[in-house]
């Protein structure tokens, strides 16, 4: 287990423009398809975890829109679009 | 509708060297960025190569917002408790004009897009697009939002993703094993410090590339430069790797392990965090590059793969500025012509074969597969290290003859795979 804490802090250091709806969606069904778990372990920000039940749930607020999770799991278990025009993650440095 | 002669799909290094060397020719370009400013989405390691591109733009560098100049080259094997680093700096790398320097993205792409928008080029910011319009099987516009912009040609310059070009059917999703991701912290530290550590003056620069246990056998590496006040250090590793990994092992433990390292920590200590990012990168080199063109559209930049790990190199930005070049080209020829069509925009193609960005993929089109050896990235530093570590030992009593302690790892048998890596090497 990565250092969940440390993570939201760093998160926390980016500027990010809020959406009105999230860009990446888990497709519904899909939310134990094993492929989706690798999104559990390949996301730099730490924004996949599993809950009681099996199911990988995503929270969308800190997304670095890698693009990371697309490639690994596939868009037959997620619906994955950038964010809007102006909104998302907005790097100062990069 | 609006109609314009080129619509540029995102204002990163290729969009921008598109829009920059066609907007000088006066052609009507319409540039579309999803961030609020050039720049906002984009991350690099990084460093950018100079030479390869100096010709291209002959305008832009005197004033262009790099960091720093690299002039302090090098590369550590990690072992799990120790490690060896090679140093290199030449007098050459410290004469104008200077082969590479460290760059922060976000400066320098809001910086080009001042130039490419100086030459006419229109800036639409905060524009996602959301899909092509393709009419009679050419590509013949974008869509944002409600609104529909054409043109005689797009120029996907969207990322490493490219959704447009998977929209245009040009390419399907990557897979994992062509792909890897970087993580990475901007660390601010005075430039003094900085100096102090990195042996520099003025605004002199360190590159370092480390290889070996923060990848935990896995394809990848991690890589520290020195901004005018600031560190970037990241991390790189194959996203294949990582989805084969336990569950403790998630992508952001990579990261920490490696900026907890001693080698690491004493380099940055003090500093300050001000900025954590990640991107996808490509790194399957030629096998993996997607198609260059189609009927009215061309592809540039990290979009069509253009990135290449040379293991003591790491190369992209300047492949996206050359891409993003040469598309220009590829339109001003097929405008004089009157002809959008895929035939005559494949010279796109053959313009990057006959310079330094295919001729580069060619030449290193076995490196992906070598560089993914694991006995390379764990093998080898553990090796090494341990060979280090019983060169520089002093036991309480006498010590042992030089030979005999190298030997004593070398044997035959490690010699003979030593020699089969060897050639595997040799193709680097």
């Amino acid at each position: 287990m990565s250092n969940s804490a440390g993570l939201k802090a760093k998160l926390g250091l980016d500027v990010f423009k809020p959406g009105l709806e999230p860009h990446i969606v888990i497709r519904p069904g899909m939310e134990k398809d094993p492929r989706l778990k690798k999104a559990i372990l390949v996301c730099p920000a730490g924004l996949y975890s599993e809950n009681e039940k099996g199911e990988v749930v995503l929270t969308i607020d800190g997304c670095l829109e890698c693009g990371t999770c697309r490639i690994a799991c596939g868009t037959d278990v997620l619906d994955w679009n950038y964010p809007d025009g102006g909104t998302g993650v907005q790097f100062r440095f990069g | 509708m609006e109609k314009f002669d080129v619509i540029v799909v995102g204002a990163g290094l290729a969009g921008l060297a598109a829009a920059y060397t066609m907007s000088r020719e006066g052609l009507e370009v319409v540039l579309l960025e999803r961030g609020e400013y050039a720049g906002s989405k984009n991350v690099t390691g990084g460093r950018l190569y100079v030479n390869p591109v100096r010709h291209l733009f002959p305008d832009l560098w005197d004033q262009a917002p790099f960091e720093r100049f690299i002039t302090h080259e090098g590369f550590s094997m990690m072992a799990a408790d120790r490690s060896i680093t090679v140093g290199y700096y030449g007098n050459e790398l410290n004469r104008a004009p200077y082969q590479s320097y460290s760059v922060l993205r976000s400066r320098f792409d809001r910086w080009l897009a001042e130039q490419a928008e100086a030459q006419g080029a229109m800036l639409l910011s905060s524009a996602k697009v959301d899909d092509v319009i393709i009419e009679n099987g050419k590509i013949t516009g974008v869509l944002t939002g409600d609104d529909g912009l054409h043109a005689d040609v797009v120029i996907a310059c969207d990322g490493v993703l490219s959704l447009i070009a998977e929209k245009a059917g040009l390419r399907n999703a990557g897979m994992p094993r062509d792909y890897a991701v970087g993580i990475k912290e901007v660390i601010e530290l005075d430039p003094d410090l900085i100096n102090a550590r990195f042996n520099l003056e003025g605004d002199e620069g360190a590159a370092r590339l480390f290889f070996g246990d923060i990848t935990k056998g896995r394809f990848g590496g991690g890589f520290l430069y020195t901004n005018r006040e600031s560190i970037s250090l990241g991390i790189v590793v194959g996203i294949k790797a990582l989805m084969e990994g336990e569950a403790f092992l998630e992508a952001p433990a990579f990261f920490d392990g490696f900026k907890e390292r001693p080698e690491i920590a004493a380099l940055i200590k003090d500093g300050t965090t001000v900025e954590y990012s990640a991107h996808v990168i490509p790194e399957g080199g030629y096998r993996s590059l997607t198609p260059l063109s189609g009927n009215g559209i061309l592809v540039a930049g990290d979009a069509a793969g253009l990135a290449l790990n040379l293991g003591v190199t790491v190369r992209g930005m300047e492949y996206a500025l050359a891409s993003g070049y040469y598309a220009a080209q590829t339109v001003l020829q097929a405008k004089d012509a009157g002809d959008y069509g895929a035939e005559k925009l494949a010279v796109y193609k053959t313009m990057l074969e006959n310079s330094f960005v295919l001729e580069d993929f060619r030449n290193f089109r076995e490196t992906p597969a070598v560089l993914d050896e694991r006995r390379i990235v764990s093998h080898y530093p553990e090796l090494f290290g341990k060979i280090m570590k019983d060169l520089y030992e002093i036991p309480g009593g006498p010590k042992n003859r030089l030979y005999p302690t190298i030997r004593r790892y070398l044997t035959i048998g490690e010699m003979l795979s030593m020699f089969k890596d060897f050639r595997k090497v040799m193709k680097i």
